[in-house]
């Protein structure tokens, strides 16, 4: 964190003033273990097991918050009959299909009862809910191809059939075998202490101390918090670290209390704005879900299908409205469904990697980047330059030309003779970008807080906002269909109707990012600005373009600049910036108090029951309904907000309880299981199944994306390394943002890698000399720094040492030097489709790589030695 | 009151102990670094250059760990050392008292700056004034004066001062004058996200210090020191002063630091009684020379 988000991490150190105790995880010595209380180096990608067995221990030791659990956990909801294990089924959920690399979730679900996930997949069971009689179907001529849809964790299965509303079965005592609470100590027994001492490397002494101090800390007057960034999540199980963390965290009594819960650190400024308005291929603004391509389906089968029964999600069908009110204005009516027919339908996974492998077959033919540099920054950076190199145009928006603008005359590829820049028909288009200090806008930090950024100066020359960009490309093609004559395509229509009428600032028409936010907060049918997504109609008399940032404008105020200093408020600063949803600082802060709605202690109070005023109270808004007593116990029928208990504080949640185990939502089991990566030197020492079963590799088979064979199989022994990727301070992702700097490039000017003086000996590198590193897919060379700050780890009774890449460079820019996403696999996790770029086996030697044809060459030599084929690494 | 033009370097010392500031003046500001909360992002090193438009002081890895700044310099006048060390491992007991899991290591990360010394060499040593004490009590070169001589640079007991190659003159910070001039604080002050970096009136920053440096022996940190910190030393103190977790060598700074020109006076006593001595041996010479010629001694004919 220290290293990553140094701004950030000042709250970290004044914590840590307060007697807060740090401890860092991490493969590596950062300069966030330099200041940590303690810091424990594992190895990359098995952290599964380390939290497994904390959780363990948390459970097998009784140190979990009982009365927390019992009340606000899914811990005695009783799970179906059908359902099977990872200890039943070495390494395998029930409902797996080996054909297509698939789970049906239908097994996983509460006896008696479906539920709908509040997140992740929620078209699984499309067709049980809307009442399909044709399972697995789509739509004809939407080319849909079903197997891709389940490829691409978009199974068709249906759930357990039962009631959509319904109250599981419960235990309370927790005893009942089939409970959730006696599964997941089933499911946790084998992750010990011993364990993690040989997957992860860590001695037992110091896993005992981590837990002594997790638990310790945690309970009615402490909390523990998490922190956790992109070394938790770009993993091919990516999603179930994230799932151990959130049992674990709900085990303790973290969740919704001041000091506790989970924070993922993004990427950049507003990456948590970037999901919440999203840039995400399967989801709408406030994460409503993409429409898939069903026969058929219209907006009441939508709601129906991906909507719930109970708590806020319930209330989707308002959400949703309102937001193509907000994009479609007049033309939105009841009668044509909000024109929810304008919108595309997803027939599989899009993700970023699926695009470029449609580039490389010639079905992608047009591609925008708008700050990002995947030549670099992506996983297999080559298979990027030659799926943009099979482009009719691209658009690059950046600072500076990035390696992605100018990859068809200067990359690794022309260099090595396999791509001729006289055969390459891209067109290139770049657009200089005006940078954040240049325009109006607003960040969402990971804590969902809105800060409103004012511009300083206009940009340079001919430098533009992505408001203004986006803006007058849209008026550009809108005047351009309208321009036929007036007689539209009934296929322009999405794009005609948009309400695209922003007033526009200044000589260069910039847009006023303030009328986007008061769009995005919304109005009522008079147009005042809407307070509260509660206000929010499904009737289309209120628009609103993304429900959970409702009440940023409220009043025709635009709460995200406000920036009343901290000392002068509460210890809350509500009224610094705006957090959504409604201001609240923390989520699901009803757990904050016990079930009778009093604090769990003074020392942790955030918000109360006011028995007396018969309302919820405290230092933060209450995220409960105001008035909702603790007392409340739903009728049988009730549905919405007002099916969830008074003592059910995780709103958003069916049940409104938080999941230890998913019933739904997840394509790769409703519980973690340590896999191995994707390319790994060791054999998984807690299942006969190597490798998360139902990963996305298989689709991205290309001669340029090979894997390599994991520990057992012949040739593994070729790549018997782990090596990890991360940023440094000074630098940013791809380095488009730095590199180009000199103020920046000169305080980490080369690429290097990071070795023990162990792997130096081993393999005869020289501090400050030149090493290559190899993989199934290139070779890259980079200066050596010899360092005990990346130590050597024994894990499963051997030597494992590890290679640490930062992964800023790139062969253009001030600062040059090769890249180590050229190293990458593209191998998915198959929730997020995020890449595993954080632990993959390799092998390093001394001096440079070769140069030209030499150098794929090298990479062959590899490939031969290690015996790869097609097939290797590609079975479940 | 006295009036005194801060320009032409009038007041080479900070005022005399006792006294907060001669009539009229500001308190006296300075920095202090507390290195043991220092994270090592490197802000304060290139905040200072954005503001103060230093230039790149070249590409080049070094290998230091992760410094490639190398040390102060004339574009350089924010440096973050980063000292890697192993110490003896301590074995995490399972209850209680363990630290590091880590095989004993330790990331020292320091970031240097000129110590606008009370007794400041350079500006001792600078024949044109360019070098001169602001009312704020710290050390700056004029750059419009300076005339490139390089006197201030071998003076300063730091290594701080330097020549910039491209223009001749000498540069090295100012603890950003215009900013303070505004009522602002320095740039690698404000940039600073752990509050390493803390700049205020000296006093005050000295008072600070060793209370923090009480917390930290009594959390058992006893290798923390002060250093530049106390006014006896032999530069009278450091208007620039830090808190250190180990030995000033590891950090690259010089253990016990003494002004250049503090035996000025007496080398100048020495040398006029040198000169006198060397005036009566010539004269004695000579007249010896008279007289041996006198007496017919010489030879030279």
């Amino acid at each position: 964190m220290a290293e990553c988000h140094p701004v950030g991490f000042q709250w970290v150190m004044e914590a840590k003033a307060r007697g807060a105790t740090v401890i860092h995880i991490d493969p590596r010595y950062t300069r966030t273990s330099a200041v940590a209380d303690l810091h424990v180096p594992l190895r990359a990608g098995s952290d599964i097991v380390l939290l497994g067995a904390l959780i363990n221990h948390v459970l097998s030791s009784g140190k979990f918050f009982r009365e927390y659990v019992v009340n606000y956990t899914n811990a005695a909801t009783i799970i179906g009959e059908d359902f099977a294990d990872t200890e039943d089924l070495d390494g395998l959920f029930s409902g797996f299909d080996p054909d297509s690399h698939s789970y049906d979730p239908a097994s996983w679900t509460y006896e008696g009862t479906e539920v709908q996930a509040a997140s992740g997949d929620r078209d699984a069971g499309y067709d049980d809910r809307v009442g399909s009689s044709s399972p697995g179907a789509s739509s004809p001529g939407s080319g849909a191809d079903p197997s891709a849809v389940r490829q691409a964790g978009r199974g068709e299965a249906h759930g357990s059939g039962g009631a959509h509303v319904g109250t599981p079965r419960t235990d309370p005592t927790l005893e009942h075998p089939r409970c959730v609470f006696q599964v997941l100590k089933r499911h946790f027994a084998r992750y010990t202490p011993e364990l993690v001492e040989q997957a992860c490397g860590i001695p037992q002494p110091a896993f005992a101390r981590i837990g002594e101090l997790i638990t310790s800390n945690s309970g009615r007057d402490r909390t523990t918090a998490f922190v956790y960034s992109v070394g938790w999540t770009q993993h091919t199980v990516g999603v179930q670290y994230i799932r151990a963390a959130s049992i674990l965290q709900a085990l303790l009594g973290n969740m919704g209390r001041p000091g506790g819960g989970i924070l993922a650190l993004r990427g950049h400024a507003s990456i948590q704005g970037s999901t919440d308005i999203p840039t995400l291929f399967d989801l709408l603004p406030g994460y409503i879900p993409m429409p898939h391509a069903h026969t058929n389906e219209d907006l009441d089968a939508f709601i129906a299908a991906e909507g719930t029964d109970k708590g806020f999600w319930a209330n989707m069908r308002a959400y949703t409205v309102s937001l193509f009110k907000a994009w479609w204005g007049e033309a939105a009516t009841e009668a044509n469904g909000f024109c929810f027919d304008y919108l595309p339908r997803l027939t599989g996974s899009h993700s970023s990697y699926e695009t470029v492998m449609a580039q490389l077959a010639g079905d992608c033919e047009g591609y925008f980047l708008l700050g990002e540099n995947p030549a670099v920054g992506s996983a297999n950076g080559k298979l990027q330059r030659l799926g943009m190199a099979n482009l009719k145009w691209l658009v690059v928006r950046d600072f500076s030309l990035i390696e992605s603008a100018t990859f068809w005359k200067d990359g690794p590829e022309i260099e090595a003779g396999e791509l001729r820049t006289a055969d390459i028909g891209t067109e290139v288009f770049f657009m200089p970008a005006a940078a954040h200090t240049e325009k109006n806008g607003s960040f969402t930090n990971t804590q969902r807080l809105l800060q409103w950024h004012h511009a300083a100066v206009e940009p340079a020359g001919d430098a533009r906002s992505e408001l203004w960009f986006t803006y007058h490309l849209g008026r550009l093609i809108r005047s351009k269909l309208a321009g036929q004559g007036g007689t539209a395509d009934e296929m322009d229509r999405p794009v005609l109707d948009l309400t695209w009428d922003y007033p526009v600032e200044g000589p260069a028409a910039e847009p006023s990012a303030e009328a986007v936010l008061a769009e995005i907060n919304g109005w009522d049918g008079n147009g005042k600005p809407l307070a509260a997504y509660t206000e929010l109609k499904e009737d289309g008399s209120t628009t609103c373009g993304c429900w959970i940032y409702c009440g940023v404008y409220a009043d025709g105020v635009n709460q995200a600049a406000r920036r009343k200093p901290g000392g002068e408020q509460n210890w809350i600063a509500p009224q610094w910036g705006w957090a959504w949803p409604a201001n609240r600082r923390i989520l699901y802060n009803r757990a904050s108090a016990d079930p009778d709605g009093k604090p769990w202690s003074e020392r942790k109070a955030l918000v109360w029951w006011d028995a007396d005023e018969g309302k919820w109270t405290g230092h933060d808004v209450p995220d409960f309904v105001p008035d909702k007593a603790p007392s409340y116990r739903p009728p049988d029928d009730a549905t919405g907000p007002a099916a969830h208990a008074g003592t059910d504080p995780f709103i958003m949640q069916a049940d409104g309880k938080a999941w230890l185990y998913a019933p739904a939502g997840l394509v790769d089991g409703p519980l973690p299981a340590h896999y191995e990566p994707q390319d790994s030197p060791l054999r998984n020492l807690l299942y006969a199944q190597q490798r998360n079963p139902v990963r996305q590799a298989g689709v991205f088979a290309h001669p340029g994306n090979r894997f390599q064979p994991s520990d057992g199989s012949p040739g593994s022994q070729v790549f018997p390394f782990v090596a990890t990727t991360y940023r440094l301070t000074e630098h940013h992702t791809a380095g488009g943002m730095s590199r180009w700097l000199p103020y920046l490039a000169e305080l980490q000017p080369e690429f290097f890698c990071e070795v023990s003086p162990e792997l130096a000996d081993e393999r005869g590198l020289e501090h400050l000399g030149w090493a290559t590193i190899v993989t199934a897919r290139n070779a890259v060379e980079a200066r050596v720094l010899v360092t005990r700050r990346i130590p050597p780890l024994t894990v499963d009774g051997r030597r494992l040492h590890q290679v640490g890449l930062p992964y800023h460079w790139g062969w253009a820019g001030y600062s040059t030097g090769d890249s180590a996403n050229d190293l990458v696999a593209i191998s998915l996790d198959p929730n997020v489709h995020i890449q595993e770029s954080k632990a993959f086996a390799c092998d390093i030697r001394p001096g440079r790589r070769p140069t030209g044809a030499a150098r794929p060459a090298l990479v062959r030599e590899y490939q031969r030695r290690a015996g790869i084929t097609e097939r290797t690494g590609i079975d479940p | 009151m006295t009036t005194v033009d801060v320009r032409i370097g009038s007041r080479p010392d900070v005022p005399p102990d006792g006294m907060d500031s001669y009539p009229g003046e500001r308190p006296r500001m300075g920095f202090f670094t507390d290195t043991s909360v220092c994270i090592g992002c490197k802000a304060c090193e290139v905040a200072c250059k954005e503001w103060n438009h230093v230039p790149e002081d070249g590409l080049a890895l070094t290998g230091m760990s992760y410094d490639n700044s190398v040390g102060l310099g004339a574009d350089t006048w924010r440096h973050v050392a980063f000292i890697e060390q192993q110490r003896p491992v301590t074995v995490p007991d399972g209850d209680g008292s363990s630290d590091s899991a880590g095989g004993g290591l330790r990331w020292l990360m320091s970031s240097d700056v000129c110590k606008h010394c009370t007794h400041a060499a350079c500006l001792d040593v600078c024949p044109t004034g360019a070098l001169m004490r602001s009312e704020f009590g710290t050390v700056v070169v004029q750059a419009d004066v300076c005339n490139g001589c390089g006197y201030c640079i071998p003076a300063c007991p730091y290594g701080v001062i330097d020549q910039r190659k491209e223009d001749g003159r000498a540069w090295k910070c100012t603890m950003c004058y215009d900013r303070l001039s505004a009522g602002m604080e320095p740039a690698c002050a404000k940039a600073c996200p752990t509050d390493s970096i803390q700049f205020g009136p000296l006093d005050e920053l000295r008072d600070r210090a060793a209370a923090r440096l009480d917390q930290l022996h009594e959390a058992g940190e006893d290798s923390a020191r002060l250093y530049g910190a106390d006014p006896g030393d032999g530069v009278g103190g450091d208007g620039a002063f830090f808190l250190l977790l180990d030995e000033p060598e590891v950090y690259g700074l010089p253990p016990d630091p003494v002004v250049t020109t503090r035996d000025l006076p007496s080398m100048w006593r020495h040398a006029g009684a040198a000169a006198l001595t060397l005036a009566g041996l010539a004269a004695a010479s000579f007249a010896a020379g008279t007289l041996g010629e006198r007496l017919g001694l010489g030879g030279r004919r």
